[in-house]
């Protein structure tokens, strides 16, 4: 059995060379911000994630969350550890400075949350759910509810929750029915909530939920969507804790993966409503949800690039101890660790390589959302935020998808053994399988991408990409430009599809949605070379340093190598599914299935 | 009541260390580097002693490259309040180490100092006898507990036949062991404070202290590996190799 060792070298190595810290550094804000800060930071918490958070992950996938008495009881050493996590301040990582976080940018915080799910996605949830909740009172809520949960929610000491999704409106939240009637300074709330993530839980003395929904006399569909603030139990005038409120946890899901992660049915209002509080103004609630979902699609990424690293450190630990047969080619001799077999070679490097791109590209994002809140330029600000809309569906959706692969692979590489439960390899798989679900999932990531993102602005964002990804390419060194070839054809490949979708997108957008999966992982798999690229541009001026790291740097070429050689190829065949495959993903009659 | 902490620079215990292919050392560079374990309990009960309310400042030094700043750095985030950094690219042996704190004990009058019981680089276990015995001051190493009194110090002593109890008088210098406490986990507004708080780099030389080696390292090599085991029929044939063959009997 493996343990988990956070990469530090690669991420410090994203974090300098390709996401560029120097730059994040500059902006109002994050001065505090330096490379020495950040390794400081990088390698506390990994002691933290190694020590206390790893050692639970079994403990977590065999227990799972408990409900009884509508209580959810935490797995063992579970609340023990959120404790310490929050006794440590790494809850307050990127929260605001005026309520006691320590206002990290994401370039910061995202490397650190790798960690987190690396080592605990279960646990890790909880966290990234107040943080998100901290996000959307911070930018909608009034300066009294700051007062009264921002403290909390930044120590800790109190968890947060998203209440989005009911039965009959999960993708489609125009379809929300919970209510909302109107009381004094209040509303009373009641519904049914599903799907919600640590709605309940021992590790905290209160959850403050946020719910999605409508008051008596608003409009139908989205823009009748009202954002309530309902703890779990109220808060009296000193700050104290008072009354429970009439909300409750009547079932938990028995789930796939993330068994530690309660997944809760939230019903509020059983006994004449649960205590409400609007945020910001009514019917504008899924607006406000929507100002988030950058930062929460960017969370659920970087947990693809985590499971993703973690499957590959357990694979490669069996790789490098299970002996099974003689190398190729040898009739006597010692057996051979499997590592030594071509194959299994190639399911690592495969792993590796990928995982190296997609932090890469997950890294560049967080640091592009960092310039997008933070640039005092208005240009560069929306220049920035352009960039991130583009990038954010491509970062969730391409990073989780390979992440399944990845961890799929993982369980390969452990042969029959993978197959079974006690050698680890299939948890990962299984807790990776939510990540192209939840927080939108591949397809409607797809559908924004070529939808919102690429055909309405007919392509002027995905086109400066593309040209930044030539400038790359052309930047290359003659000794190194031969290896990269491949992504020249990848960017065409890229810059054709992308003309089509625009072409295509108003005479026929069904067309376009049909192959939209297609596109965005073409876009996905050319902007990892695009990373690739950049990684080997940054080996050759570092390898010429004094005191170079050459086992890491080299390590580095070859993998970016292998990327080109084997992942990107694949960009022509996408290509061709996105020109030419439009048709026949429609052609049958509904009778005909 | 001012102590003093050392805190060496040493290869993370996690990482598998490797002698240099010209066999003049073990490879460092590129390669993790951590606070000495034993030094971090040092500083942790300095820490919890100044919690305590018995200590008022904390002077942490390191000896060593300027990396060791990093190492300076974690202890300040643990809560030492400043260090001392004695900038060195040479190679300094344990009786230079003593030397140099030695120094610095008297230019900074700790009333305490707390060693690392050894670092677990090259596993000496020399530099705190060494550093008491230039001092003139008493010696409680290997210490899995310790209590001041004033001016002396109620020790417990790890030893291989169980604990040994001790009272040593202050100013003295003590050196800790696995069991003295468990460090904490650095927190992050810590990390964050701790840049701010004052390092300061002076030079061996700066202190009039010479420290050239005096023992010369002749090779590094890995030790050999392990042979496999053979099976023996019965106890007599085990007790005849364990006489004849291992000799330990």
């Amino acid at each position: 059995m493996s343990s988990y060792v956070a990469p530090l070298k690669d991420m410090l190595f994203v974090i300098n060379e390709l996401a560029g810290l120097d730059a994040v550094a500059k902006l109002p804000g994050c001065e505090e911000v330096n490379a020495e800060l950040t390794e400081a930071v990088l390698t506390e918490a990994a002691k933290f994630a190694q020590e206390v958070l790893e050692p639970l992950n079994r403990v977590g996938d065999k227990e799972g969350a408990k409900l009884a008495d509508y209580k959810v009881t935490s797995p063992s050493g579970f609340k023990a550890a959120y404790k310490q996590y929050c006794e440590a301040g790494w809850n307050a990582l990127g929260g605001l400075a005026e309520f006691g976080g320590q206002g990290l940018p994401h370039i910061v915080a995202n490397p650190v949350q790798e960690m987190w799910n690396s080592s605990n996605m279960s646990f890790s949830l909880c966290p990234m759910l107040t943080s998100g909740v901290m996000e959307a009172l911070g930018q909608h809520g009034s300066a009294e509810q700051l007062q009264r949960y921002m403290p909390q929610l930044n120590s800790g000491e109190w968890s947060g929750t998203m209440n989005l999704t009911e039965p009959q409106a999960g993708s489609d939240l125009a379809a929300i029915r919970a209510r909302a009637i109107p009381e004094g300074d209040h509303y009373k709330i009641s519904g049914t909530k599903i799907f919600i993530t640590w709605g309940e839980h021992d590790m905290t003395d209160n959850i403050v939920h946020l719910v999605l929904a409508r008051l008596p006399d608003a409009p139908e569909g989205v823009k009748g969507i009202s954002l309530f603030v309902v703890p779990k139990f109220l808060i009296n005038a000193d700050g104290s804790l008072g009354a429970r409120n009439d909300l409750k946890c009547i079932s938990i899901e028995h789930k796939l993966g993330i068994h530690a992660s309660p997944t809760c049915v939230m019903q509020y209002g059983d006994a004449g409503g649960a205590v409400g509080y609007l945020v910001g103004e009514a019917n504008r609630g899924l607006e406000y949800m929507f100002t988030m979902m950058n930062h929460a699609r960017l969370a659920v990424g970087l947990e693809g690039v985590a499971i993703a690293e973690r499957a590959y450190q357990h694979a490669l630990e069996y790789a490098k101890t299970r002996v099974q047969g003689r190398e190729v080619g040898q009739r006597g001799g010692d057996r051979v660790t499997i590592i030594h077999h071509p194959d299994v070679r190639r399911m690592l490097m495969h792993m590796k390589s990928q995982i190296e791109a997609m932090r890469a590209l997950a890294y560049m994002s967080a640091a592009i959302l960092d310039k997008a809140k933070h640039h005092t330029d208005v240009a560069e600000k929306r220049r920035n935020q352009a960039l991130i809309d583009l990038l954010i569906p491509v970062v969730k959706a391409w990073c989780t998808e390979q992440c399944v692969e990845i961890a799929s692979t993982g369980v390969q590489i452990h042969g029959g053994m993978g197959f079974v439960e006690e050698t680890g390899a299939a948890q990962y798989l299984r807790d990776a399988r939510i990540t192209t679900i939840y927080e939108g999932t591949t397809g409607i990531q797809a559908n924004d991408l070529v939808g919102r993102k690429v055909g309405y602005e007919k392509g002027a964002t995905a086109l400066a990409v593309i040209a930044e990804m030539r400038k790359t390419v052309a930047a290359l060194g003659s000794d190194i430009a031969g290896s990269f070839k491949p992504l020249s054809a990848a960017v065409d490949a890229l810059e054709a599809a992308t003309h089509w979708i625009v072409e295509t997108f108003p005479r026929n957008p069904n067309a376009v949605f049909a192959v939209a999966v297609p596109y965005l992982k073409l876009f996905g798999t050319v902007g990892g070379g695009w990373m690739m690229a950049r990684a080997a541009k940054a080996v050759q001026k570092k390898r010429a340093q004094p005191g170079a790291d050459t086992a890491f740097l080299d390590a580095k070429l070859a993998t970016a190598r292998f990327y080109c050689e084997h992942v990107l190829p694949q960009a022509a065949a996408y290509q061709q599914t996105v020109m030419s495959g439009a048709d026949s993903v429609m052609a049958l009659a509904e009778s005909q299935f | 009541m001012k102590v003093l902490v050392t805190a060496k620079r040493v290869i993370d215990p996690y990482v598998k260390v490797r002698v240099k292919s010209d066999g003049t050392g073990v490879e460092t560079a590129n390669i993790k580097m951590t606070i000495n374990p034993f030094c971090e309990i040092a500083v942790e009960q300095a820490v919890r002693m100044k919690e305590a309310g018995i200590v008022t400042e904390i002077v942490v030094v390191s000896i060593g490259p300027l990396q060791c700043q990093e190492t300076i750095r974690t202890a300040m985030a643990m809560g030492a309040d400043r260090g001392i950094l004695v900038e060195t690219a040479e190679e300094v042996q344990p009786l230079a180490v003593a030397k140099v704190l030695k120094a610095i004990v008297e230019k900074e009058q700790p009333r305490l100092v707390i060693m690392g019981k050894q670092a677990i680089d090259d596993d000496s276990n020399q530099c705190g006898q060494m550093l008491a015995a230039l001092l003139g001051w008493p010696q409680a190493t290997h210490i899995s507990n310790v209590t001041l009194n004033g001016d002396s110090a109620e020790i417990t002593r790890e030893i291989d036949g169980g604990l040994e109890k001790l009272t040593v008088k202050v100013p003295a210098v003590v050196t800790a062991d696995l069991r003295l406490n468990e460090p904490r986990y650095v927190t992050l507004p810590n990390i964050m404070k701790a840049k701010k708080k004052p390092l300061e780099n002076i030079k061996p030389d700066a202190l009039g202290v010479d420290i050239k080696p005096r023992l010369k390292t002749l090779k590094v090599a890995e030790p050999a590996s392990r042979s496999a085991g053979v099976k023996v029929a019965d106890v007599a044939e085990l007790v005849a190799k364990l006489k004849n063959e291992a000799r330990v009997i």
